[in-house]
């Protein structure tokens, strides 16, 4: 138990070399009154077997989600991930290593993570990318405290609508005490943001001016403009991206971004109940100092040899303490790892192989579900994810409920964060889900509509 | 080339192995996406075969220390072993498979062991309720912050100031400042432990709340911490636990029974959840039943017979991340507490005490440690002396214990001690671990004495030299940059 | 450590040299050897006014950042624009081609509070032994 190596000898050998007769002459210097008595209140303890059986008695509680077809989305994506990945990060020289900080037994993880930031950098357009944050979310608190840092003097934050509802949560949460403005910008009826409303909103007073493409519906943003708008009255533009559409779509760096920001769970990463996630943070060379987080520097060693270390590191909190420019001390070192190696493993060509399928299927359901009687509330181009509205008689009758008894979850409620859009269902494909399964999805809404669905009971 | 970069193995033109091509000619497909919106920039990514791959990650994880390879005496940071059979359990397709936004009924075991991780949380250091949702210590030491300033705005007292010991751990005053708060230092007295006089002094009705690490930095138990609370409890301020140094205290001493009111705990520290290299981590943060409402909220609950995510509370400061925190980590501390239960835990707590004074015992007269008092799970030496007498520092220590088969200790910290070396074996360590890291530093104590040089320029077997960072960050390269467009050298020329 | 007579010093280990109406500042010899290698620097804009201790700019280490003040109050008539590409000289040569940036004199009577080079030497002695 306990993963404790003495035996009753060596405990013996300690405590006669410290100089004492007992662990507890050891706590003598915890004031009594301190001390906690007995035995902590937990459930009795289990063998390392009844542990392990334990647990995967709790992960079967999941089970029949397992068996599902799955078109969530909505940030976390269930791409292909290559067998190289798991089993790289598996690996205990990965795993179990600290963080690099002595850079000449850390050479492994540092180059890895230079490789991760060249990768991205790649990705994305953007000449400079950190280590990685937290999450997307928390990576977007990231942009908008350097951007004000930038744009010192400037209080407000203009952010989309359409952006992901978590990200609007989080930066409440983060930015509320921090005396920045934060205000929202609506979506037009076509599901996109409402640039007029932007060109009105904008002002000296305008910091950034924060888009998400594709956004909270899958739609492709007009980047382009929005950054044309947010550079013209002198505030900085943040795009937050989707890393696998960028196969695809238009970098951040096309669309002229002084900032890019992005949730890169999908690169390699399976869902997790939702974390870890991987923070993607990429800038313009021109805040190099300002960056957050870690940031891995090709160099040499004394001899001139090729070598790898954290750098630029009086940034960080250890050193500047107070006047750090972000209070973070990690990254997602594993997961910015499992992204490398994903992107390696698939190469330009699968990558975009990934996206292109994903793509396909997604236009393919679209069509089917609208053919099955569910609404496309937003026409314009989108990538692998879309909004449908299924008729309010067949979501009275518990379509939904009906179609997770079929095993399939058919994607996230939008009426939670949107309340105009009752009845809205975000779904999303990857190049996972089988034409089969989409067929399936769509027949049974059609059936269900006809009637013909064997019907759960209604809960109505 | 013996250490290739990624993009030194690139060769055009291979294959794509794992994905077919899709069913529908790409124009189509494409034909969604108008011209303009569509990326021009090539995509640069390598084209490597697999073996080649699986060689290049293999050649890198050799270039790593790591916790199966040898002892990390790094203090403050408790690189215990990562149990394996975590590894296994956390891969399971029942958690790792799991979306984040599944209806509840297909989630109901994620649910509920987030839940009862909360609970045990709760159990093991005495507070009222925890929240999962940051992702690391500094994450959790920002949202313990936010939920005290939330608490007093809802009170409608104005308080800013954070007062921090000056052995606090940089994210401290970091974070603080993150809240637009204002960090006071106050200093250490000669004991290494908070001046109560200085303590006194500037705790006044602005102060919102005390961090403090528990034992603190130096390892130390604040022995005076019933006056501390008194101070602070008596300004109307909150007390706040930085439980980066929790692994001392299972089991011994409860952190809610004895005045704090909110702390967060880093499970890649006490709870054996694997660093990384870096991340990812958790830093659930704990509080007492006053601060509840202000938790992070979704919120997993019970409702009769099943789990649920609660949402509506009016109060709280919001989510902190996206969905419910770092749940893969998550998993694997809830099976460490499973496994060890309340005596386990203390049995931990015990043998990190006692390996962390076994090793002083066998070093401090070679390398002085400067508050001799008995130590809790960690001590700090200071080389001072060499310093002063061989012009070695420690950092180069630390370095020669790289070629010794060890990582280093932690170099430079807490600031308040000189040329500090804080070390910290943690209780998986084996006596004849210590005693062969303790031989080790002897050994460099001898050849400061005899060779001081040889000191100064280690390390000498490491897959690299000593590393320049001055170089790094005077010129810095952050991304890979070759000639040609994607052609990139053969391997292995 | 080298500490020129002819210079005048602040306690914030900078140097500064008069030279009629023009103050030329750096840091000193034990400035840089205690930080270790400057990586980067950041000084005011030329045209900007600074005042005395007050702070004028930063100065990186690899490890380290420390603030670089105002010796003195006046206007900045120079930067030093080798730095930023070659901090190193900084650390080879502080004070020499690692001058930082001068200023006007506004107030020669601020002159006077700056220490001379034997009470700098006697500072320098103090820090190093505290």
């Amino acid at each position: 138990m306990s993963y404790i190596p003495h035996t009753d000898e060596d405990r013996e050998k300690m405590l006669r070399s410290i100089g004492v007769s007992s662990v507890e002459d050891l706590l003598r210097e915890i004031p009594r009154s301190l001390r906690f008595e007995g035995t902590l209140p937990l459930p009795p303890p289990l063998s390392q077997m009844e542990t392990e059986l334990e647990l995967a008695r709790i992960a079967a509680e999941n089970g029949a989600a397992l068996a599902c077809d799955s078109f969530l989305g909505g940030g976390v994506y269930d791409h292909y991930i290559p067998a190289l990945v798991g089993q790289t990060t598996a690996r205990p020289e990965f795993y179990s290593a600290y963080t690099p900080y002595q850079a000449e037994v850390s050479q492994g993880t540092l180059q890895a993570v230079f490789e991760f930031q060249s990768l991205i950098s790649r990705l994305t357009g953007m000449p400079l990318v950190n280590a990685s944050l937290y999450d997307g979310a928390t990576a977007l608190v990231e942009a908008i405290w350097m951007a004000s840092g930038e744009r010192s003097g400037r209080n407000e934050i203009l952010i989309a609508r359409a952006i992901r509802p978590s990200y609007r949560g989080v930066l409440c949460s983060h930015l509320a005490v921090s005396g920045l403005r934060l205000r929202e910008f609506p979506f037009g009826k076509e599901g996109t943001t409402d640039l007029s409303c932007l060109k009105q909103m904008i002002s000296n007073e305008t910091a950034a001016v924060v888009v998400q493409s594709p956004n909270v519906f899958g739609l492709l943003e007009e980047t382009e403009e929005a950054g044309r708008i947010a550079r013209e009255a002198g505030a900085l533009f943040i795009q937050v991206f989707d890393p696998a559409s960028l196969a695809l779509v238009r970098t951040p760096a096309e669309a002229g971004a002084d900032i890019a920001v992005g949730e890169g769970q999908s690169l390699g990463s399976p869902p997790n109940f939702g974390g870890p996630l991987l923070g993607l943070f990429a800038a313009r060379a021109e805040f190099l100092r300002r960056m957050p987080g870690r940031l891995s520097g090709m160099t040499e060693d004394a001899n001139g040899a090729r070598a790898f270390t954290l750098t630029l590191q009086t940034r960080e909190q250890h050193i500047r303490r107070e006047k750090a420019t972000s209070n973070i001390c990690t990254n997602q070192g594993l997961v910015a790892l499992a992204a490398a190696v994903h992107l390696s493993s698939l190469g330009p060509e699968g990558f975009r192989r990934a996206a292109l399928i994903s793509q396909e299927r997604a236009l393919e359901l679209r069509k089917l579900l609208r053919e099955a009687g569910g609404a496309i509330p937003f026409e314009g181009p989108f990538f692998r994810e879309f909004v449908v509205r299924f008729p309010e008689e067949s979501l009275k009758r518990g379509l939904v409920r009906h179609l997770l008894d079929h095993r399939i979850v058919p994607g996230i409620p939008l009426e939670r964060a949107y309340p105009e859009m009752g009845g809205c269902l975000l779904v999303a494909v990857t190049e996972k889900r089988s034409r089969e399964s989409i067929r399936r999805y769509a027949d049974l809404v059609r059936d269900f509509a006809d009637g013909k669905g064997k019907g759960a009971p209604s809960d109505a | 080339m013996l250490n290739p970069v990624i993009f030194e193995l690139h060769k055009k033109g291979r294959a794509a192995e794992h994905l077919p091509a899709p069913e529908t000619p790409e124009e189509e497909i494409l034909a969604s996406i108008p011209e303009r919106m569509r990326r021009r920039l090539p995509l640069r990514l390598p084209e490597v075969p697999e073996l080649e791959l699986a060689r290049h990650y293999e050649r890198l994880a050799r270039r790593n220390h790591h916790v199966e390879k040898d002892f990390y005496p790094l203090g403050s940071c408790t690189m215990k072993y990562n149990p394996r059979v975590h590894e296994r359990i956390a891969a399971l397709p029942g958690f790792a498979a799991l979306h984040p936004m599944l209806p509840e009924t297909l989630a109901q075991g994620a649910i509920r062991l987030l839940a009862s991780l909360e609970e045990a949380l709760a159990a093991v250091t005495g507070m009222d309720a925890f929240t999962l949702q940051p992702a690391a210590g500094a994450h959790g030491e920002f949202t313990g912050l936010s939920l005290v300033e939330a608490y007093f705005r809802k009170k409608g007292e104005d308080r800013r100031k954070v007062i921090l010991p000056d052995s606090a751990h940089g994210t401290n005053p970091a974070s603080v400042r993150r809240l637009g708060l204002e960090p006071v230092e106050v200093r250490s007295d000669e004991r290494g432990e908070v001046s109560i006089d200085a303590l006194g002094a500037v705790v006044d009705e602005r102060t919102a709340a005390l961090m403090l690490t528990l034992p603190n930095t130096l390892g130390l138990f604040e022995t005076r911490l019933p006056r501390i609370v008194e101070i602070v409890h008596g300004a109307g301020a909150q007390l706040y636990l930085d439980g980066a140094n929790l692994n001392a205290l299972l089991g011994i001493v409860r952190p809610g029974d004895i005045g704090f009111d909110v702390m967060h705990t880093n499970v890649h520290k006490t709870f054996s959840t694997p660093h990384g290299g870096g991340g990812p981590g958790a830093g659930p943060v704990g509080v007492k039943e006053h601060l509840i409402p202000f938790l992070p909220t979704p919120r997993p609950v019970r409702d009769g017979d099943r789990w649920t995510w609660k949402h509506d509370f009016p109060d709280s400061i919001g989510p902190v991340h996206s969905y419910y925190g770092n749940f893969a980590v998550l998993v694997r501390a809830y099976a460490y507490i499973r496994h060890l239960g309340g005596p386990g835990l203390r049995e931990v707590t015990e043998h990190a005490i006692l390996g962390a004074n076994y090793l002083r015992s066998l070093v401090e007269k070679s390398y002085p440690v400067p508050y001799r008092r008995a130590a809790m799970h960690e001590f700090v030496a200071s080389a001072a002396r060499f310093f002063q007498t061989a012009n070695v520092r420690a950092m180069d220590i630390g370095k020669r214990l790289l070629d010794f088969g060890f990582y280093a200790p932690t170099i430079s910290f807490p600031l308040i001690v000189k040329e500090a070396l804080m070390i910290e074996p943690t209780e998986t360590e084996s006596r004849e671990t210590i005693e062969r890291f303790a031989a080790a530093m002897l050994a460099i104590a001898k050849e400061i004495e005899e060779d001081p040089e040889r000191v100064r320029g280690a390390p000498y077997d490491t897959p690299v030299r000593r590393v320049n960072e001055s170089l790094a960050s005077r010129r810095p390269r952050l991304v890979w940059e070759d000639g040609a467009d994607g052609e990139g050298v053969p391997s292995r020329g | 450590m080298n500490v020129p007579e002819d210079l005048k010093y602040t306690r914030e280990h900078e140097w500064v040299l008069v030279e009629g109406k023009t103050a030329t500042v750096g840091i000193t010899d034990y400035a840089q050897s205690e930080l270790g290698d400057i990586v980067y620097l950041e000084f005011p804009a030329v045209g900007e006014r600074v005042r005395m201790n007050e702070p004028a700019g930063e100065i990186e280490a690899v490890k380290t950042a420390a603030e670089l003040f105002a010796p003195i109050s006046g206007e900045v008539l120079e930067v030093n624009e080798t730095l930023p590409e070659e901090p190193e000289r900084v650390n080879r040569d502080p004070y020499g081609e690692g001058w930082m940036f001068k200023l006007s004199i506004e107030d020669p009577s601020e002159l006077e509070e700056l220490l001379g080079a034997a009470d700098y030497k006697s500072l320098i002695e103090e820090s190093r032994h505290a």
